[in-house]
């Protein structure tokens, strides 16, 4: 098949690529640009792990085609430390002790920056919509939901 | 036709590990030139913390911080034995081995220490910060990065322990059957309360009340994180999953999330769980497995809660819509006349 070449901005920076046309973005993102915080759940579209954010859309990598990004900005839970300093995010999943095997937390993170980049101040119900799309294994959940809640909680403090 | 509400309980005990040919975990300990720990196992952490804990049982009773350890889980291949992280076992069997290992070290680490300091090593004793000093005389020290500077540079010793913590394989009694398959057990108990649709046979659990009786809670959020997770795992398995429906048969068996069954976030009970300490004579530090035992109450107190709602009782897992109407068909069938 016909290689395309695509160019996307990945956690800021400006990424160029040969890919076969057909290549999902999660194949992109691990294998060729190394970044391994989107995971392969599924590759189907019903676990969620594989979240990206697509000029700040959610989107599900695997079934995500590489060449309908050209141009496009893309953030993944590996982008979101900035100079070694933790998003409030990663800090609140960490302080709540929302992740054991950890192999949800990357979709977790993207799917709950996805909401409160729409809503800074989500309810549980709010919450448990927009992370319905996700499965964990370990958690039972209850930890994740409060540990969006903190950060919510925590930004609007930092931002009062 | 209604929503039927029903309460049940249930109580367990569970043991920790098991014993079909012997249980054997070891360990190895060994200090770096800087004084820090290496703790090698074959022992495997699957994000239940296992690292974490082997990490503070080692520094526990070396006397360092636990930042001072570093665990290495890598590789069955090179790694001391370990039979596995299964049977809620991990904590037990691999940290018993550890802190055996963790004492040999600590021994030879005071023994270089007294060496260097000129006094007997019974006479010495740890501040839990890195220093190592004559009882009573806490101005006599020596850091312990010196002493395995001491150690590696001149007195020429590895401070270094092996460890290994063995339940013998036990025999079943020949004339009654009887056996020790277990170590010590923990115990858990489990309130549920459900609502149950009468018309289309579908349970909500409104809510599960557990205690977990874990020996001794080692790590209090780890061992919490895992409680909440596994209760949740235990309405799953009394309600949703299955990999054979219609078992033995393996029609119909799900191959992937849209067909296997969990209950989502939007499905979650309210869940409240209390820890109750009751330390094991043979636990590391008193701690027994609570690894397996936190996802098991639930199912059978949902099954009892179903039954004090609607009156039949399901004994195949999961507990399906279609086994409680069958189960109501079959009832309202054994007595006609009587209003469900
Ligand atoms: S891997 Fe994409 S949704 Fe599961
Ligand atoms: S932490 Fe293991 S799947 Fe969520």
């Amino acid at each position: 098949m016909a290689k395309v070449a695509i160019r996307f901005l990945l956690n800021g920076s400006e990424k160029a690529e040969f890919v076969e046309s057909g290549t999902t973005l999660l194949d992109v993102l691990r294998e060729k640009l190394a970044d391994f915080s989107p995971k392969g759940g599924c590759l189907q579209g019903t676990c969620g792990a594989c979240s990206v954010l697509v000029d700040g859309e959610i989107r599900l990598a695997c079934l995500t085609l590489a060449e309908t990004c050209e141009g496009c900005t893309i953030e993944t839970a590996g982008g979101l430390a900035k100079d070694g300093v933790l998003h409030p995010l990663q800090i609140a999943f960490a302080d709540g002790f929302a992740t054991q095997c950890g192999f949800c937390t990357g979709g977790m993170i993207v799917a709950s920056k996805a909401l409160l980049d729409r809503n800074p101040a989500p309810s549980r119900e709010d919450v448990i919509e927009a992370i319905s799309g996700n499965v964990c294994r370990c958690t039972g959940y209850e930890p994740i939901i409060g540990a969006v809640l903190a950060a919510a909680r925590a930004n609007s403090t930092n931002k009062a | 036709m209604a929503l039927r509400h029903g309460r049940g309980v249930a109580a367990i005990n569970y043991p920790t590990g098991m014993n079909l040919g012997g249980d054997p975990t070891q360990a190895l300990v060994h200090s770096t030139p800087t004084g820090n720990f290496m703790v090698s196992l074959s022992s495997v952490d699957l994000g239940q913390g296992l690292k974490h804990i082997m990490a503070q049982l080692c520094a526990e009773t070396i006397g360092v911080p636990t930042e001072r350890v570093i665990v290495d889980t890598a590789d069955t291949d090179t790694g001391p034995h370990c039979m596995g992280t299964f049977a809620s076992r991990g904590t037990h069997r691999a940290g018993n081995a550890v802190i055996a290992a963790s004492r040999e070290a600590r021994q030879v680490m005071l023994e270089v220490a007294a060496t260097a300091l000129e006094v007997n090593a019974d006479d010495l004793d740890t501040d839990g910060q890195g220093n190592i000093h004559v009882k009573g005389a806490p101005s006599r020290a020596i850091s312990i990065m010196d002493t395995a500077l001491v150690a590696h540079f001149k007195q020429g010793r590895s401070i270094s322990g092996r460890g290994i913590f063995l339940v013998p394989r036990s025999y079943p009694d020949a004339a009654t059957g009887a056996m020790k398959p277990a170590t010590c057990y923990a115990h858990a108990c489990t309130v549920a309360d459900v609502e149950v649709d009468d018309e289309t046979g579908e349970v909500r659990v409104l809510a599960v009340k557990n205690v977990f009786e874990v020996g001794r809670a080692l790590n209090p959020k780890i061992v919490e994180q895992q409680l909440v997770g596994g209760s949740w795992m235990g309405i799953s398995h009394a309600l949703y999953e299955t990999t054979e429906p219609y078992y033995p048969s393996r029609e119909h068996g799900p191959t992937d999330f849209n067909e296997y069954l969990m209950p989502g976030p939007g499905d979650l009970a309210q869940t409240e769980t209390y820890v109750l300490e009751r330390p094991a004579a043979d636990g590391p530090y008193g701690a027994k497995g609570p690894g397996e035992m936190c996802a098991n109450p639930q199912i059978p107190a949902i099954a009892n809660a179903i039954f004090d709602a609607v009156g039949v009782r399901i004994d195949v897992m999961p507990i399906t819509p279609e086994r409680i109407l069958k189960a109501l068909l079959e009832k309202a069938a054994a007595s006609p006349g009587a209003a469900s």
